[in-house]
């Protein structure tokens, strides 16, 4: 099923592993240097990157991803309050219910195609986001949340004597602790995103992926050369569920809190504006498109009148007031606003997001350096 | 019998406001070919249309009125709506019916949008893939809805609907039955303003020559274009009125539901499965299942139904969806050819 990869790809693997570990020096300068950052980074990265194995390699537009990510994450929580503390144990069965979740939703959705099939997966995610904030509240903790509480049974660290801590109890990679914004929080996901950059390169390098590819480019003809498209469809659907699944339970496993609406359709949408802004079908788009958009969520977030007063005080006071008010539109509550425009702009002029610009800029150059190569050649010749 | 009579006319205005915003989506994407998520903040706009026109209308005035006292002993304060002390009786009027003379602010506005933004986005769209054309009016549906966020708060805004049809009607008494079925008069007046508006969109597209080309664009664009029929242009315009139809939605609807900025997007997602369950591409099929959809939610809201399966009110619509598009791909009324990769 995999195929070999190239000495490029080891390359690019070994790069992408190095920028990942060493994030905490080069992120430092830019003011996201911490762990609860980073983590975000790394799990909206991992989640990006399993929707870009859907929809970059198919072309099938899932709008109900995010369901995956709050089944992952509901799942996480439970093994937390019923079982351990260990994250081992959490993410596991995160992936179990994500990949079960995703089969059936999958198996339903992908008789249909094209918009319809967007619609059915908007339908579905829809439906548990409902679900969950109301019939289920006993599962979900409804609206509030569902969270740890110094009453949960946890069986098995009972079981094996785990020390009592006071206060609740944090999550923990067999001893080392996960939760609570400390640097190995983030090196668990930052390990477990070269995993599954390391897994997405295998499957775009593999006649699986390939197999993906074809249905992209013309899928009547993939059927006429023997091949029956929809297994390998549904294969891609679930992968991409249990890189979502997978997102979610690393969310818990940081942060030990599962609330619904991080299911609703919105949260599938951002994830679809990652990609896209990233570059839909590249290797690294995603994680750039994740990363920038959760880097520019937390500074312009952030950003309040008396910051903006501040960075404005060098025009004069008329001026000033405009400036300040026009920007406010685009900061802190107004985040959403910059991301729609963004959103828009990548859409309209870079389809093929930040990674097509980067080939165009890299063409433009080359073009003009072999413009400029014929221009000597033909000046030496003239000589 | 009489409590789902009431389940019954409880769905018709929901179901109203779907078949409205699904029969613009489905007449869109019928002529244009493109999958307008931007459709519900035009809905919401519309709604928000008539809380400019209310709060436009309450401007007040203070005069200060030395011969009252308040309790705390200062000269009373009387506010007074300004167009009331301008214009009398006829400003009160104008004040209290705020709602449903909005409408006349808001055709024009919606129209003025729904044409911009045609011209404007959409346009250069419809030979783009229809992921880009979600993506893309996705994003600006964010965008829509975050600037009347900016300017108008998060916040429900309620509405109220004149004096005269604020209180209940006797449904049973009408249709003289024994018991009483109490029903909001406003909500009666939604149910037959969405039946005149989609009478209206019909009898434009099936009596009126111009409504006959566009006909013709959405079966066949290419020889409607080679007739020497600036076809872009008619579009334009139905692109126009499908706003101005969710525009319409959006204002008779805010006495029912209090607009807040993501009202839009909650309709959307629940009008683009009433077009999928109708059949893509087909009116008729968008507004039967508006309607139905709209009947079937209430139904589904009864305690009775609900102690039987719990929740069952909150997927109903996109459990119909799913076992719609499984059994009958094409939807309801599809038309054969439209969307069927």
């Amino acid at each position: 099923m995999f195929g070999n990869l190239s000495r490029n790809d080891w390359l690019l693997i070994a790069g992408f592993t190095v920028l990942v570990l060493a994030a905490p020096i080069w992120l430092a300068p830019l003011g996201a240097g911490y762990p609860a950052i980073m983590e975000k980074f790394c799990i909206f990265a991992i989640f990006a990157i399993g929707f870009n194995i859907l929809f970059g390699l198919t072309g099938y537009l899932s709008f109900g991803h995010a369901a995956f990510l709050g089944v992952g994450s509901y799942a996480g929580v439970w093994m937390f309050k019923l079982f351990s503390m260990n994250v081992v144990l959490s993410t596991v069965f995160a992936l179990i219910c994500a990949g079960l979740f995703a089969l059936i939703i999958g198996y339903i959705s992908l008789r249909r195609s094209g918009i319809y099939f967007s619609i059915l997966t908007l339908a579905f995610a829809q439906m548990m986001y409902n679900v969950a904030y109301s019939v289920l509240t006993p599962i979900t903790n409804g609206e509030t949340g569902l969270q740890l509480e110094l009453s949960d049974p946890r069986y098995l660290d009972n079981a094996l004597g785990a020390s009592q801590s006071i206060g609740l109890p944090r999550t923990s990679f067999f001893g080392i602790d996960i939760s609570g914004g400390g640097m190995p929080g983030f090196y668990f996901c930052a390990v477990i995103l070269i995993i599954c950059f390391y897994l997405s390169i295998r499957i775009f390098r593999s006649p699986f992926g390939m197999m993906l590819r074809a249905i992209k480019s013309n899928q009547t003809r993939m059927k006429y050369t023997g091949f029956n498209p929809k297994p390998y469809l549904l294969a891609a659907f679930v992968i991409s569920g249990l890189y979502a699944g997978l997102a979610g339970a690393l969310m818990v496993a940081t942060d030990p809190l599962a609330g619904a609406e991080r299911m609703q359709w919105t949260a599938s949408g951002e994830v679809v504006l990652m990609t896209i802004l990233g570059g839909v079908g590249t290797l690294v788009g995603p994680v750039i498109g994740a990363t920038l958009i959760k880097y520019f969520e937390n500074i312009f977030s952030a950003f309040n009148e008396n910051i903006l007063n501040a960075t404005f005080d060098f025009l004069p006071e008329g001026l000033r007031h405009f400036a300040v008010e026009f920007s406010a539109l685009f900061v802190g509550e107004g985040w959403f606003l910059t991301l729609g425009l963004v959103f828009m702009i990548v859409v309209i002029f870079l389809p093929g997001g930040i990674m097509e610009g980067i080939a165009r800029i890299r063409a433009l150059f080359s073009k003009k350096k072999t413009q400029d190569d014929a221009a000597e050649g033909s000046v030496v010749a003239a000589e | 019998m009489d409590a789902l009579l009431l389940q019954l006319l409880n769905g018709l205005d929901k179901g109203g406001a779907y078949a409205l915003i699904a029969l613009g989506l489905t007449l869109v994407f019928g002529t244009l070919g493109v999958v307008n998520f931007a459709h519900g903040a035009l809905f919401m706009m519309g709604a928000f249309c008539a809380v400019v026109f209310d709060r436009l209308l309450n401007v007040e005035t203070v005069t200060i009125d030395e011969t009252q006292t308040t309790p705390w002993g200062t000269p009373m304060e009387i506010r007074e709506p300004y167009i009331q002390s301008l214009l009398g009786d006829f400003g009160a009027f104008l004040v209290d019916y705020s709602v449903p003379i909005s409408i006349i602010l808001a055709i024009p506005i919606m129209l003025i949008i729904g044409v911009i933004m045609e011209r404007g986005l959409i346009r250069h769209f419809y030979s783009r893939p229809h992921a880009d054309q979600i993506l893309v009016t996705f994003g600006l549906a964010i965008v829509l809805q975050e600037i009347i966020k900016h300017f108008f708060g998060a916040n429900p805004i309620p509405q109220a609907a004149p004096d005269v049809v604020n209180g209940s009607a006797d449904i049973g008494a009408m249709l003289g039955l024994d018991g009483i079925i109490a029903y909001p008069w406003w909500r009666l007046i939604y149910f037959v303003f969405s039946l005149l508006c989609i009478a209206a969109v019909f009898a434009f597209l099936q009596f009126t020559t111009y409504g006959m080309v566009v006909r013709a664009g959405m079966r066949d664009r290419e020889t409607v274009g080679l007739l020497g029929i600036d076809i872009e242009k008619r579009f334009t315009v139905v692109f126009g009125i499908a706003a101005v139809v969710a525009g319409l939605a959006g204002v008779m609807y805010t006495p029912i539901l209090p607009p807040d900025y993501h009202m839009g997007m909650d309709f959307l997602v629940l009008s683009f499965v009433v077009v999928v369950v109708g059949g893509m591409g087909s009116l008729g099929g968008a507004v039967l299942a508006g309607f139905l959809l709209g009947i079937l939610q209430s139904f589904a809201s009864m305690t009775e139904v609900k102690s039987i399966f719990p929740g069952i009110d909150q997927i109903i619509i996109y459990l119909v969806a799913v076992l719609i598009l499984l059994t009958l791909p094409r939807g309801l009324m599809g038309r054969r050819g439209v969307m069927e990769d």
